[in-house]
């Protein structure tokens, strides 16, 4: 039972939905009576440019479910690649989509969702990190309003690899970014973050699984959020710590505003662990914005929309500022601020 | 200048102002003083018009025109400035970024072209120097980390940055050892003009040693209850507020 299932055999039976625990926030079960035809064929070549297309020359795409599968970089290689997931019409479309790094390899990938329309799609990504590679994986998921979204990434990391990861999210009609991560522990470094902003009847949702299965690694994870209007954000966090992965250091933090009474933010962070000596932390908060901070601003001469805009962007800049790849990271920093300004 | 005349004020349903009467003309300097709970603060922040502070009855008007029909954003765009008791932090954005926010909106309110950056951070550094505020410092997140008296020296580096015309300073000596208070009054004293005003509310005369006022007002159970010139500040010293308490 999975989306993909579904999306191959049609049957709306095998999707996900709120009686399954991981689902029960994210139900597309009751809302996605039929699963769609399959999408029609689209034309890479018929689509304007992608959100990081100046930044390099790799440029990956996948339309509607179809294209190039693989990334692979050799020992020591130096790659940044650009990866766009577009969706086009109202049909139901997967792709799978392995990326391999090789040894001392250092890949930065940016991700995009670029959809229209009142599609389906799935994407899954299996990305494999050899000993010492280092992975930033940047993503900015602009889906359609009409659209539902599945991305489901499986990351397994080596001794020594590095991996850090920002999602940026406008959410979709319905939208779930999922990560998994194996982390082996060995001196593996891992920081997962995510920003969702998220207007009108959106809803996102970000759940990551963080295994940490040996000893002396890493995790950092800060995941903010806006949501206002009718919008829902859910935000599922858990870092396992098998018996055994001493010395573990893991950090979590979850922290939303809601600016409407009609807005929603369901969060679970969890923590398991089954080790004695690690060091682990999560801290989760939602609330409105400061209204004595949005006076301060108005009395010295900001109009509230600006202040408020100024406030929010201050909120979320935290986790943009976590963005390695300093390119990508002011082209994230617009996206957000213009949809932070509507 | 400012003109507030009969205002009446509750806050929570509970009426603090209860028919304030005060005009400070252009040129001038007056000083509120007053017991706590007196009202000092609210009448602050009615004239600026923060959220919760209902004016029930009265008026204030800033050169002839309705002060309290104005959001905040538009009387601080007029040019009133008031410097908090308890300045905000605002995480994640640099003081300078702040101000030139502000600074910006108020010009473009005004019909004005918004200063350029190198225009700005020209200003900025000239201003810092004469507070001796450590430019370093106007990059760091608003007042977030800053002690009291580096809040309260980064208010009057706003004020310097905004030259507003009518100035309300909200016990701004509360945090300041001597040499600061120095700073802190030489930076409002600068702004001394014959086309600005400046309403200095304080609790001790202490400031006024610094900042000379024109007139000193005694605010007690929500009015002024006398008026008098600087020897009222330095009466009230010796005296104390017990007979003014009594009188409210």
């Amino acid at each position: 039972m999975s989306v993909l299932s579904a999306i191959k055999t049609r049957d709306a039976a095998e999707l996900p939905g709120k009686r399954d625990e991981d689902w029960r926030w994210t139900d597309l079960r009751g809302l996605i009576r039929e699963v769609p035809a399959p999408s029609a064929a689209l034309d890479p070549a018929s689509l304007p440019a992608g959100p990081f297309d100046a930044l390099t020359s790799d440029v990956l795409v996948i339309a509607n479910g179809v294209g190039a599968a693989h990334i692979g970089l050799e020992p020591g290689e130096t790659k940044v690649v650009a990866l766009r997931v577009v969706a086009r019409g109202s049909g139901a479309h997967a792709a799978r989509i392995s990326v391999d790094v090789a040894a001392g390899g250092k890949l930065t990938l940016l991700e995009t969702y670029e959809g229209e329309g009142a599609y389906l799609g799935q994407t899954g990504l299996r990305i494999s990190l050899a000993k010492d590679a280092t992975v930033e994986r940047i993503v900015l998921a602009a889906d359609d309003a009409d659209g539902v979204t599945v991305a489901q990434a499986e990351v397994a990391l080596a001794p020594g690899a590095a991996f850090a990861q920002s999602l940026i999210t406008g959410g979709a009609r319905r939208q779930r970014l999922e990560t998994l991560v194996r982390h082996p522990g060995g001196h593996a470094n891992l920081r997962l973050d995510g920003v969702y902003l998220l207007a009108d009847k959106r809803h996102a949702d970000l759940t990551t699984v963080v295994t940490h299965a040996d000893v002396d690694g890493t995790t950092q994870q800060l995941t903010k959020g806006v949501v206002r209007d009718q919008a829902r954000a859910v935000f599922q966090g858990k870092i396992i710590v098998a018996e055994g992965a001493d010395r573990t250091d893991a950090r979590m933090g979850h922290h939303a505003l809601i600016l409407s009474d009609r807005a929603e933010v369901d969060a679970k962070p969890e923590l398991e662990i089954y080790a004695d000596d690690v060091s682990c932390a999560h801290g989760n908060t939602v609330g409105a914005l400061d209204e004595d901070a949005l006076f301060y601003a108005r009395q010295r001469g900001m109009p509230e929309a600006d202040a408020r805009a100024l406030l929010t962007e201050a909120f979320i800049g935290e986790v943009i500022d976590r963005i390695d790849y300093e390119p990508a990271r002011e082209i994230v920093r617009d996206w957000a601020a213009q949809r932070l300004r509507v | 200048m400012l003109s507030v005349s009969n205002l009446h004020a509750t806050v929570d349903d509970k009426e603090i102002l209860k028919g304030l009467t005060l005009d400070v003309p252009a040129g001038e300097v007056h000083a509120i003083m007053g017991p706590n709970g007196a009202g000092k603060s609210t009448l602050s922040y009615v004239l600026t018009g923060r959220q919760g502070y209902e004016v029930t009855a009265g008026g204030a008007t800033l050169d002839g025109e309705d002060l309290l029909a104005l959001e905040p954003n538009e009387r601080a765009a007029k040019g009133v400035f008031l410097s908090f008791q308890y300045p905000l932090e605002i995480p994640g954005v640099p003081a300078l970024t702040f101000i030139r926010t502000a600074l910006n909106a108020q010009r473009k309110a005004r019909g004005e072209a918004e200063i350029t950056a190198p225009e700005f951070l020209k200003l900025a550094r000239a201003k810092a120097a004469e507070l001796k505020i450590d430019f370093d410092m106007l990059k760091r997140a608003l007042n977030v980390g800053f002690s009291g008296g580096e809040k309260k020296r980064m208010e009057i580096f706003q004020m310097a940055m905004l030259s507003p015309r009518f100035l309300i300073l909200d016990e701004t000596d509360s945090g300041l050892d001597v040499d600061a208070l120095r700073i802190v009054a030489d930076g409002v004293n600068a702004l001394r003009s014959p086309e600005r005003a400046m309403l200095v509310i304080t609790h001790y005369q202490r400031l006024l040693d610094y900042i000379k006022p024109d007139r000193v007002h005694v605010l007690a159970g929500g009015r002024i209850v006398e008026s008098g010139g600087p020897e009222l500040a330095l009466e009230l010293e010796r005296e104390g507020y017990e007979k003014y308490a009594r009188a409210a």
